[in-house]
């Protein structure tokens, strides 16, 4: 079967878009805001500027970097089975992280989420199957700002078996956040050896790595834990308006971090991953659901893939504010073009209002896309040979296909059956079900799906482990004590 | 040794294996299990297993449907050795199933008599295209408590009416209870034409049906 694939930019194209990445890396070089990733750069005979805090880095140590980053690894959950394979065109999806609202499913309108939201979140992401990993989906509006980053690590490890895509959001954060995981795993060996984490790191548009962010990269090498590399050039404000110029800017941030990486510890995961946007030229906002965003990440994946590197993409999220058909089709398209350009993983379900807000219907919704989208690009397969000749032949003019074993046998890989949230019923079906809505149907669903949550196998021990590394570093910032978790659980 | 091969017949309706369920029920025979308790303990628990199933979104058509056609073969397997018996299935009742004059569609129509029939009813399905007097006809000759009809267009879905108000002329309701099924069917024309149940799928179809005959589920 030949594979279903998008490619928006020609071989000429993708190995000039990575010639001109590696000759912005000499000149005019990368902003690096971290003394010891200078130090790095400059051991390895990069030009560095301390006093501007600028490395000019040579296309031999970047090309050095490519040949060392792993072409693949995987992550496992927390029963320690292979979750997601980071991979070739392999797929897989995870909700939009780091949002700052939730919609309320009664006002719908988004307020600030507390610590039941993210619960109920994670618990929604457990039992929806075509969502692949977590995310530390939003930071909860109940503890002091400085720990909102590990508090959702936290509350996610409490409650989730799949692994998870994370982040911190300072230097000082990351260690606990590795000392959870790695409590987890049962050591950091065994973290390194079956990574349930991958770390978000962020270099800031144009060509800069700030203090924090490079110290996670570097934290993440020296562990062995996966780092994602999330670029955001900003076509026609942080970075050129023309799409293809944007893609040159990623590469460069992407390539910089790469080098940094490798250089801390050769072999250590990486993966080539951003969030782009163009610039609105009339609201000054960052579309996510807009075409040319898409088309960003489409080629940025191609250049990531040319470079023999996983690839991760942040697509599928809507700008609009509630759950209404703009989100829809912004959604379903970002979903589509990142899979068929084969991002081993995509981040974004569940999330709007230029990703800043998230909602459990939308992620319900999200997911019966999610389903199709994977159905679309596993294409069409023979499953029989011939294909129905003998199958027609025996059963003639009857049309009794509906009552044949071969139906049984095959339908359920042949098609997406999607829940009650996709409406298939006749009219009158859908009159005597409520007349709902996509909304409502979703909401049922998600208030369904939460209620049957299974609790994990974590232990007590474990739970009193996590919640005192997140104690300890609460009481540095003057929190003194932590939300109470439902009881029970 | 009775109740594992009751679960087994349960199972064999499940996975919708008519040769399964024949082998069972042959093996029931032979080892003089009686045949009415190999139906009520053993496939009847698989068929209704199959209808819950569906109702929640477990299983879909196809099961369904080979879970009726593994019944009807289980029971035809029985059938002789209960009339060796003297003793008769209860039958829930009979019905006549057809699809309306001048429409040719019967995909509902036959999943409503495969899950009628695995409930435990008799069915006469004359198949499509049947107009009004032949399925008065034969209800009259096997003296059904039930017509049901169905029409997939709403130009042919009117001959249902026809149906209703020749059985009223001839004094023949409520002794016949009509219903009907069929994608342009709403609850609308069910009242316009005083039909006495309608149903969207399948398994409403045989939860209407046996609430007709007076054996509605507890």
């Amino acid at each position: 079967m030949p594979r279903l694939k998008l490619e928006l930019l020609d071989n000429d194209l993708v190995n000039q878009i990575i010639s001109e990445g590696i000759a912005l890396l000499e000149s005019p070089g990368i902003r690096v805001h971290n003394r010891e990733a200078l130090e790095l750069l400059a051991n390895a005979g990069a030009k560095v500027d301390f006093q501007a805090q600028i490395a000019c880095i040579p296309e031999s140590i970047t090309r050095q970097a490519l040949k060392t980053a792993p072409h693949e690894f995987t992550l496992f959950d927390l029963k320690g089975d292979p979750a997601v394979h980071y991979f070739g065109d392999k797929i897989h999806f995870d909700p939009g992280s780091g949002g700052l609202t939730i919609i309320d499913s009664q006002t719908e309108r988004p307020r600030l989420p507390v610590t039941s939201d993210l619960i109920k979140f994670v618990k929604l992401v457990e039992a929806l199957p075509q969502v692949d990993a977590q995310s530390t989906a939003f930071i909860c509006s109940d503890v002091v700002p400085e720990i909102g980053d590990l508090y959702r690590l936290y509350l996610a490890l409490i409650y989730m078996n799949k692994p998870i895509i994370t982040g911190a959001f300072r230097k000082d954060t990351w260690l606990p956040m590795k000392e959870m995981l790695s409590a987890v795993a049962g050591g950091d060996q065994a973290l390194a050896s079956k990574p349930t984490a991958v770390f978000d790191v962020c270099p800031s548009p144009p060509l800069l790595w700030s203090e924090t962010t490079c110290q996670n990269l570097i934290d993440c090498a020296r562990f062995s834990i996966p780092a994602q590399l999330i670029s955001m050039p900003l076509a026609g404000a942080t970075a050129p308006v023309t799409l293809a110029g944007a893609v040159v800017q990623h590469t460069a941030e992407c390539l910089s971090g790469v080098v940094i990486h490798q250089l801390t510890k050769e072999g250590a995961p990486i993966v080539w991953g951003g969030s782009p946007a163009i610039f609105d030229m009339r609201e000054g906002s960052t579309p996510m659901g807009a075409v040319e965003t898409w088309m960003i990440s489409s080629a940025y994946v191609q250049v990531g893939k040319a470079l023999g590197l996983p690839t991760h993409a942040y697509t599928g999220m809507s700008d609009g504010k509630i759950i209404d058909a703009q989100c829809g089709l912004e959604s379903m398209g970002g979903n589509f073009v990142a899979a068929l350009s084969g991002a081993n993983i995509i981040s974004g379900c569940g999330m709007l209002d230029l990703e800043s807000c998230l909602s459990y219907e939308k992620l319900v919704i999200d997911a019966e896309m999610i389903g199709m989208v994977k159905r679309f690009v596993t294409g069409i397969e023979v499953r029989d040979n011939p294909i129905a000749l003998s199958l027609m032949q025996k059963s003639g003019h009857k049309g009794n296909f509906l009552s044949l074993p071969h139906t049984r046998k095959w339908y359920r890989e042949e098609q997406y059956l999607p829940s009650e949230v996709i409406d298939r019923a006749s009219f009158e079906g859908w009159k005597s079900r409520g007349e709902k809505s996509t909304f409502e149907r979703a909401r049922e669903r998600a208030e369904k799906l939460i209620a049957a949550y299974q609790p994990t196998k974590i232990t007590g021990e474990l739970r009193q482990e996590l919640r005192a590394i997140t104690l300890r570093a609460a009481e540095t910032f003057g929190m003194q004590s932590l939300p109470p978790l439902p009881k029970g659980e | 040794m009775a109740n594992e091969l009751f679960q087994k017949m349960a199972q064999s309706i499940i996975d919708g294996d008519s040769e399964v369920a024949v082998e069972l029920a042959e093996q029931a025979i032979a080892q003089g299990i009686d045949p009415l308790e190999a139906i009520s303990n053993g496939f009847v628990t698989g068929v209704n297993k199959v209808g819950e199933a569906f109702s929640v979104g477990d299983v879909f058509l196809p099961e369904l449907v080979m879970a009726g056609d593994a019944m009807k073969s289980a029971l035809a397997t029985l059938e002789p050795e209960l009339k060796k018996l003297g003793s008769a299935r209860e039958i829930l009742g009979r019905v006549v199933l057809a699809t309306v004059e001048g429409d040719i569609h019967e995909i509902g129509k036959t999943l409503v008599g495969s899950m009628l029939g695995a409930s435990g009813f008799e069915v006469y399905d004359l198949g499509v295209d049947q107009p009004a007097e032949k399925i008065i006809g034969k209800a009259l000759e096997v003296n059904a408590d039930i017509i049901g009809m169905s029409a997939l267009l709403t130009t042919t879905m009117v001959r249902q009416r026809e149906v209703i108000e020749e059985l009223d002329k001839e004094g023949l309701r409520p002794r016949i209870k009509v219903m009907i099924g069929g994608a342009p069917i709403t609850r609308d024309w069910f009242e316009k034409i005083k039909a006495d149940g309608y149903s969207e799928d399948a398994v409403g179809a045989v939860k209407i049906a046996k609430g007709m005959v007076g054996k509605a589920d507890q």
